[in-house]
């Protein structure tokens, strides 16, 4: 029986919170696992480093991730090659799972629109901030793929508050009428900013309104990788597999928490108590997968140090890289917003472009 | 109209200041969004409200702009006065359809049996280093939609007495603040009782050389560029709109005619522009005093680059200077 064959109520685990097992582990070979324990490392530092480097002004406005990186790099980790992802704007670990490079995160986080150009190989759509709105995009992609009989699946990423929006719900409704490859991978991480999930829905569980959709929907302990894993897993073998008695979409419901704040704009203090965040940290699903991998032979103490040491210098890397990254030449605002600039961006550009000449670019300065 | 008490406030407290004096005064007055309630919003506009009226009237919503202006029309044609906020304008879009379709045109569909006296409060524009799609500038698309008043205040006090006006209005209200001043200077603004007209413009600096039409976060840099210019000898007078929709073309075209020449400053982009409708006005009503060709200092007709080129796109104080000399040198 499949593992997406259950009541959506019932959670799937396969570690405990201490890391011993209580499911059952996906078949996934140890240089897997090792290189998923290795992403959600790497993550966790990216993320410090992240909302530091916020706090010291050398970027802006930050969506920290810590505390889901199981969810991220797990579910990321279940796509085969050919498959798309669709994340929202907190997917930075998924998107560096599937190789999108770790300075262009930096360096869209640091105002840049070089950061939003995914490397050729990469099988991703932009990030979208505004909420809920890649869920439509992911389904559009899936059933376009599926009418050129391709055999992909299509993952998207949104939060417990995205699924409220009109754009979620009619994301899912096309995609069990038509049928398609799409992976619906909701992070339900407690809180919309300062909304409590209860504030999103009086269902039960997300994952149960799947049923509405006529699809599966399943909850899974988001901060339990090899949960994820198999739950996605699966799901992107559906999303492929074209068995007449079911459909292809799944709803997967990843329930977790993010340790820090909304954003760095954000402070969570005012609406959420500490002894909630230290309840949801003895989830966390670093030390969990860890504990597991030890514990079965396939990690040791050197193994840890090096890879702790690997990523801090991955992470300090990809900073430099962003950071030594020229500023865009101003002249780039005039592109890309059609193949060819229209007469009126033309004009505007020369207009520009004379403006920067008479008054130098001191003049453009806003304090 | 207002009390001779003053309190020193930034432009955001002046917001909440609007709101808790509504709804003090008028019970059917709720406030509705994302984060308002226990959070006190994003940027501290509802700050206490929460706490002071309650969850039934400062409501936490499920994340659905459609839902929360939706679900206000329908409060709105029941009787209480909503104020939905949409944490971003950038955010207003879901809610496109219910703003432009429903709560604009309610009163004329059921010929006055509904009507829609709702404020959909946004902040708006650029300058403050946000992500992406946070700082647009499209009050233009809802100056364009018949049914609706489009309010952008320019100082704490404006911003207090208009939004009272605007949840006094029997018709919907769109309320765009402009948050790179939401904490840039603070102003005097009356305690409790406090109203500005909607659609009335104010001369914000007198002047006899060139008229410079500007609104929003625009106007403490037209303001400065203004001074600036005044130690070269130039003479600038200042209207501030404070109302988009509908325009003050009266006191539009009273300035201009006192000096012939005009420069229309938005941070929003060119073309379709409101700088456009205040340059027609112009042709339109004193085409005979008209000295030198119109000049429009906006961003561009390019989407609002991330920030590290944000500086380029927004008229900056020197970029204004600089067109409001285009406008006096002609020819
Ligand atoms: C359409 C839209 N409305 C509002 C916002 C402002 N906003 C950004 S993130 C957020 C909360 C999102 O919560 P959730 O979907 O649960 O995702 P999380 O951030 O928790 O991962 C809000 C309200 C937005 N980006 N887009």
């Amino acid at each position: 029986m499949s593992v997406l064959q259950r009541d959506p109520r019932d959670q799937v685990r396969v570690l405990d919170e201490d890391g011993s097992v209580v499911g059952d582990v996906p078949d996934v070979d140890d240089e897997t696992l090792v290189s998923m324990y290795r992403e959600m490392k790497l993550a966790r530092h990216f993320d410090t480093r992240a909302v530091s480097l916020q706090r010291q002004g050398r970027m802006g406005t930050y969506p920290p991730l810590s505390g889901q990186e199981g969810a991220q790099v797990a579910s990321a980790h279940a796509l085969d090659e050919e498959d798309w992802l669709f994340p929202s704007y907190r997917e930075h670990a998924a998107l560096h799972t599937r190789g999108f490079p770790l300075d262009r995160i930096l360096l869209y986080w640091m105002g840049t629109e070089r950061g939003n150009e995914a490397p050729p190989d990469v099988n991703t759509f932009p990030v979208a901030v505004p909420i809920a709105t890649q869920t439509l995009h992911a389904v559009g992609a899936s059933w376009a793929s599926k009418h050129k009989g391709e055999r992909k699946a299509f993952i998207t990423y949104f939060g417990d508050g995205g699924s409220s929006e009109g754009d979620t719900h009619e994301a899912m409704n096309f995609a069990g009428v038509f049928d398609t490859p799409t992976v619906f991978f909701c992070n339900n991480n407690q809180w919309a900013i300062s909304v409590p999930r209860e504030r999103q829905t009086a269902a039960e569980t997300i994952a149960q309104r799947a049923d509405a959709y006529g699809f599966q929907g399943i909850q899974v302990d988001g901060m339990d990788p090899l949960a994820v894993y198999d739950v996605t897993r699966a799901a992107v073998e559906k999303a492929k597999a074209d068995t007449p008695d079911e459909l292809r979409p799944t709803l997967i419901e990843a329930v977790q928490y993010r340790f820090g704040a909304h954003t760095t704009a954000d402070d969570p203090t005012v609406y959420r108590d500490s002894d909630e965040v230290e309840q949801w940290k003895r989830k966390d699903p670093i030390p969990r997968l860890e504990t597991f991998l030890r514990e079965t032979g396939r990690l040791d103490d050197d193994d840890v140090e090096r890879i702790e040491r690997e990523v801090q210098q991955e992470v300090a890397d990809a900073i430099e890289t962003a950071e030594s990254t020229p500023r865009p030449d101003p002249e780039e605002l005039f592109d890309h917003t059609f193949a060819e600039r229209t007469p009126d961006i033309e004009a505007q550009h020369e207009a520009f472009a004379a403006m920067r000449e008479r008054l130098g670019d001191e003049a453009f300065r806003n304090e | 109209m207002s009390t001779s008490q003053t309190q020193n406030l930034t432009l955001v407290q002046a917001v909440r200041d609007g709101l808790h004096t509504g709804m003090q005064r008028d019970d059917d007055v709720i406030v509705l969004g994302e984060d308002v309630g226990k959070n006190g919003g994003v940027f501290r506009a509802t700050e206490g409200l929460y706490d002071e009226f309650g969850g039934d009237r400062v409501i936490d919503t499920p994340l659905a702009e459609s839902g929360i202006v939706g679900t206000a029309i329908g409060m709105a044609a029941y009787g209480l006065k909503p104020v939905p906020e949409i944490q971003f304008s950038g955010f207003m879009y879901p809610a496109f359809d219910q703003i432009v379709s429903h709560a604009a045109r309610l009163r004329t569909r059921s010929r006055g049996r509904f009507t829609c006296p709702l404020v959909v409060r946004a902040p708006y524009g650029g300058g403050i280093r946000a992500p992406e799609h946070h700082s647009e500038s499209k009050e233009a698309f809802y100056a364009h939609e018949a049914g609706l008043k489009v309010v952008i205040p320019s100082t704490p006090a404006d911003t207090k007495g208009l939004l009272i006006s605007a949840i006094r209005d029997p018709d919907p209200v769109i309320f765009l603040e402009p948050k790179l001043i939401y904490r840039a200077f603070r102003g005097d603004v009356p305690e409790g009782e406090h109203t500005v007209p909607i659609g009335e413009a104010q001369v914000r600096r007198e002047g006899e050389d060139v008229s410079v039409f500007v609104y929003g976060a625009m106007t403490p840099r037209t303001l400065e560029a203004a001074e600036n210019l005044a130690e070269e000898g130039v003479d600038v007078e200042v209207v501030d709109l404070r109302t988009v929709s509908p325009l003050d073309r009266e006191a539009i075209v009273d300035s201009f005619t006192k000096t012939g020449r005009a420069c229309v400053v938005h941070e929003a982009p060119r073309s379709g522009g409101l700088a456009g409708e205040i340059t027609a006005t112009i042709q339109e009503e004193a085409l005979l005093y008209q000295e030198a060709p119109v000049v429009r200092v906006t961003g561009y007709d390019v989407p609002y680059p991330l920030y590290a080129l944000e500086d380029y796109y927004l008229p900056s104080v020197a970029r204004i200077e600089d067109g409001i000399r285009e406008a006096v040198e002609y020819p």
